[in-house]
């Protein structure tokens, strides 16, 4: 296995290993997996009462007959808990009027918390159809008992078990029958699971759940948490992101601040937050006026004077040197190939920091209450987190809790929980509630914000102009070697790799001879803290891939449509394998082949307009989700601007399960990959990100959102994932479309116009 | 001390005066429908109305608005069904939420001054109002169908 996610380890020891109980209580039924000890021996009774009431509770059924489903997800603008409260309902045979969800607390019972990766569906769509349909046989079973038919005879549709023109309601079932039931291993893995042509409510549009309280005001975030008898706290950072120690703290003037409590240097035994002083006060305004007044003195740490050109040097000398790195593909007779070519290309692509920018900035609520450490506060990954605030609180896991609240924006800022630790020891430290709100510029100068990256890619032609081998190097901050060594596999030379900094370099074309070698940059890695931004290394090696693929084709005069749907051949290792990946890169060759036809791909278009295109397969190798792009731009020669006027784009996720939450997916990440493209972007400077708001980092306004276009494949294939994927084509698509239009090629992102009119420049008439 | 009228109903606020009128509504007063973005009045998170004017409430200060009339996204309709909160239902607009009930405040204006608004009429309005999650179409949908119903008189 070359790579794995958490998702994977979830996967071989988690919910769909295990036995499914069902279990009777004093206002309903509980349904959920039997925890890992108790499914030893899957079919023992449980007699013990504490035990029905002990394992992991996926859903429950009251006596109306109401469904509420428990979601362990995160709500960050994906509606999941519509799309899995959905894979359970289908097989239930419930009307979704039926069905609400609830966001759940961190707890160990739920298992591996985090949402992320685009893995939400994909991952629990085989449990989640389990646990509907383990519901249903039992309801069918009882049922049938208390209407005296045989269960054969009898069927579930809306929430109730029909026998010819009789009928009881699941609720009835609940109140008068009796429900308790295991089923094993195997008896779940044999469930019978719908075909796709039954389905009556996946691929079906129904209402999210969450949206009507995201219309009033009622919708409740993390930074809406409140207490009786809170202090307010804002940080003042250190000038590092690491290694800042406080020397001294003069608060001489924040005490002329009305409300300015105190300022405290915090004590951190994680070293999670290296040299922060807390500023307290009895209201948000006052703690960030006190913050601006008090004068801090730090020793700073080695990267204070550290700038993004230092890191991308320190890339480019990575990639120049032969020798480190991991050798993620590393294919037999690349050597050879490249110098038996006839030909051959190389380029090199970079791209610049990018920043999160979600539009709550992190806080968190934290409070002791009898005996238990409650942090309040949005995030994507309770599990990563809470052994970090146990380290930093000096106390166990178990009495951490972290309540959970809606996201104002995750885009992977929340799978990486730093912000909750400053928070606790705040509290620790007073003795107080305390809630912790930054500032935007303080959210911004504290972001695990997207690594700059240097890529350098060549390939071997041979006489006739086929490819012959693909090389890729790749350098960036790892965001999953910072944050979770742990969960890095090895490459075949042995050495351990963050999986989500190189995925896409390890492509579905078939290009011959291929190496893939990621390199960490450890000089990104000390100087901050580099972070997962929606589809993490796919939005800086499909910069390249596609970008390069552009290039190539054109070295060897063939058209860049032609030039990849050759190499999209389904074959070898790309031919694709069950049950994720069937069909493998015929299916990528099929979303681009029907993107090309749907944009108009032979059309001719004014001068200075052009059409580009690009085609990935979305977030990762095991998990791919075919996606392709064409983007139509007009391009001012003597500005250098560039409008993007559509973008077309069509998709294979297999099957879709909430189709208009998917198609929002996509259109959000369709223009997530323009504004990285085009109008995001930062700079690493002095050991700090250079932009910390909006008057300097301007992602993208209704003003510049173009026509989209969107389709998807219909498929009964398996859910893949959409929240990511459609962020990875679109740069590239646009880059190729300004070569196309104007002849000048971009190789850095984001594009701005006097990198156009310097390619413009150099490059000859078109 | 500062008083004014909250959603129909005088407040008076112990707050400073030169304290911005986002963090009384949330804080003091304690209705968080209105949200915190930038702080520097460049995203509209915290769009709430003023003497029926769309203004962004991390930048006016509670002392300016002494006896105005203020309006956020819980008392633009008191069962929460604006035409602009049907169509952003009708549309599933929302994707993480945050940023729309400054989105819905800002259309709110915008439709008192452009019944029939163009696209164009849109897009300069609704510029300022930054969507994370880019739920820009949905957005720009959504009001249109809600000045069809206004136009229709329906609710």
């Amino acid at each position: 296995m070359k790579r794995f996610g958490p998702e994977r380890s979830e996967r071989s020891a988690g919910p769909s290993r295990r036995g499914f109980l069902i279990a009777a209580s004093g206002v309903g039924i509980m349904l959920g997996f039997i925890p890992a000890r108790l499914a030893v021996g899957a079919e023992r009774p449980l007699s013990e009462p504490q035990a029905l009431f002990e394992p992991t509770i996926w859903y429950a059924i009251d006596r109306q007959g109401r469904v509420a489903v428990n979601i362990i997800r995160a709500e960050m603008g994906q509606h999941v808990g519509t799309a899995l409260a959905r894979i359970i309902a289908e097989e239930l045979e419930v009307d979704w009027d039926q069905v609400t969800i609830n966001h759940v607390d961190s707890d160990p019972k739920w298992g591996l918390m985090v949402t992320g990766g685009s893995w939400s569906v994909w991952q629990n769509f085989p449990a989640m159809s389990r646990a509907g349909a383990a519901g249903r046989l039992a309801l069918v079973a009882e049922g049938a008992k208390l209407l005296d038919v045989d269960p054969a005879t009898c069927i579930a549709r809306s929430g109730a078990v029909h026998a010819g023109t009789r009928a009881i309601t699941y609720g009835e079932i609940v109140t008068r029958g009796d429900l308790r039931r295991t089923f094993s291993v195997e008896q779940l893995q044999a469930m019978p699971i719908k075909p796709a042509a039954d389905r009556r409510l996946i691929g079906q549009d129904v209402a999210a759940l969450d949206i009507p309280s995201k219309t009033d005001g009622t919708a409740v975030y993390g930074i809406d948490a409140t207490v009786p008898g809170l202090v307010h706290a804002r940080p003042k950072l250190p000038p590092t992101r690491n290694d800042s120690k406080v020397v001294s703290i003069d608060d001489n003037a924040a005490r002329a601040v009305p409300g300015y409590i105190r300022s405290v240097a915090l004590e951190d035994p994680s070293g999670t937050v290296p040299g922060w002083v807390m500023v307290f006060a009895d209201s948000v305004t006052a703690a960030e006026r006190a913050t601006d007044l008090v004068k801090v003195v730090w020793t700073v740490g080695p990267s204070a004077k550290v700038s993004e050109k230092d890191i991308q040097d320190h890339a480019a000398r990575l990639i120049a040197d032969p020798k480190g790195g991991a050798l993620v593909v590393d294919d037999p007779g690349l050597d050879a190939a490249f110098q038996a070519a006839g030909s051959t290309l190389e380029r090199t692509y970079t791209t610049s920091s990018a920043m999160h920018f979600q539009m709550e900035p992190v806080n968190a609520l934290a409070f002791e209450k009898d005996g238990l450490f409650e942090i309040h506060t949005g995030n994507q990954w309770q599990s990563l987190i809470l052994p970090t605030l146990a380290k930093a609180l000096g106390r166990p896991e178990a009495t951490i809790i972290l309540r959970t609240y809606l996201l104002g924006g995750g885009f992977g800022r929340r799978l990486n929980g730093d912000y909750a630790v400053p928070a606790a020891l705040a509290a620790q430290t007073i003795g107080q509630p305390v809630k912790m709100v930054l500032t935007r510029a303080d959210d911004m100068r504290f972001d695990s914000f997207r690594s700059p990256s240097v890529q350098t890619l060549r390939m071997a032609f041979d006489g006739g102009g086929l490819v012959t081998a693909m090389d890729h190097h790749a350098a960036a901050g790892w965001p999953t070697e910072v944050m979770v060594p742990g969960f890095m596999p090895k490459a075949s030379n042995g050495v351990a790799y963050d999986p989500f900094a190189i995925s896409g370099a390890d492509h579905w074309y078939n290009v011959g001879a291929q190496r893939v070698r990621a390199l960490s940059n450890d000089l990104a890695n000390r100087s901050f803290r580099p972070g997962w931004l929606r589809s993490v290394g796919p939005g800086w090696t499909n910069w390249a891939v596609e970008s390069f693929m552009d290039e190539a084709a054109l070295a060897v005069g063939v058209d860049p449509l032609v030039f990849r749907l050759r190499m999209l051949d389904g074959t070898g290792r790309n031919a694709g394998s069950p049950p994720n990946a069937v069909g493998g890169a015929k299916r990528q060759a099929a979303v681009l082949a029907a993107v090309a036809q749907r944009a108009g791909w032979e059309t001719a278009l004014p001068a200075g307009s052009g059409l580009g295109i690009a085609t990935t397969f979305g977030q990762e190798r095991d998990m791919p989700t075919w996606v392709a792009c064409v983007a139509r731009v007009r391009v001012n020669r003597t500005t250098g601007d560039v409008v993007v006027e559509r973008l077309t784009l069509v998709a294979d996720a297999g099957t879709v399960v909430h189709p208009d939450g998917a198609l929002a997916q996509m259109e959000g990440a369709a223009l997530w990959g323009l504004s990285l493209a085009l109008h995001e972007g930062s700079e690493f400077s002095n050991g700090q990100i250079r932009d910390t708001n909006l008057n300097s980092y301007t992602p993208l306004r209704m003003g510049d959102v173009p026509d989209l276009d969107i389709a998807f494949i219909p498929s009964e294939e398996v859910p893949t994932g959409l929240g990511e994927p459609a962020t990875t084509v679109v740069g590239p698509a646009i880059g190729n479309a300004i070569f196309a239009a104007t002849g000048a090629r971009v190789r850095h992102l984001p594009i701005r116009p006097a990198a156009i009119l310097a390619a413009l420049a150099s490059a000859s008439p078109r | 001390m500062v008083s004014f009228q909250l959603n129909g109903r005088p407040v008076n606020v112990s707050a400073q005066p030169d304290t911005p009128l986002l963090w009384v509504i949330r804080d003091e007063i304690g209705l968080t429908g209105t949200k915190f973005g930038c702080g520097i009045g460049l995203c509209g998170a915290c769009t709430v109305h003023v003497q029926g004017r769309a203004v962004r409430s991390c930048i006016v200060s509670v002392g300016s608005v002494s006896g105005a009339a203020v309006i956020t996204i819980e008392g633009l309709d008191p069962d929460g069904k604006h035409p602009l909160q049907t169509a952003w239902i009708d549309r599933q607009v929302p994707q993480c939420g945050y940023c729309q009930s400054g989105q819905i405040m800002q259309a709110a204006t915008l439709l008192q001054d452009f019944p029939d608004p163009t696209p164009d009429d849109i897009t300069a309005v609704m510029n300022g109002n930054l969507c994370r999650c880019m739920a820009y179409i949905r957005i720009r949908a959504a009001i249109l169908l809600a000045a069809d119903m206004l136009r229709r008189g329906e609710r």
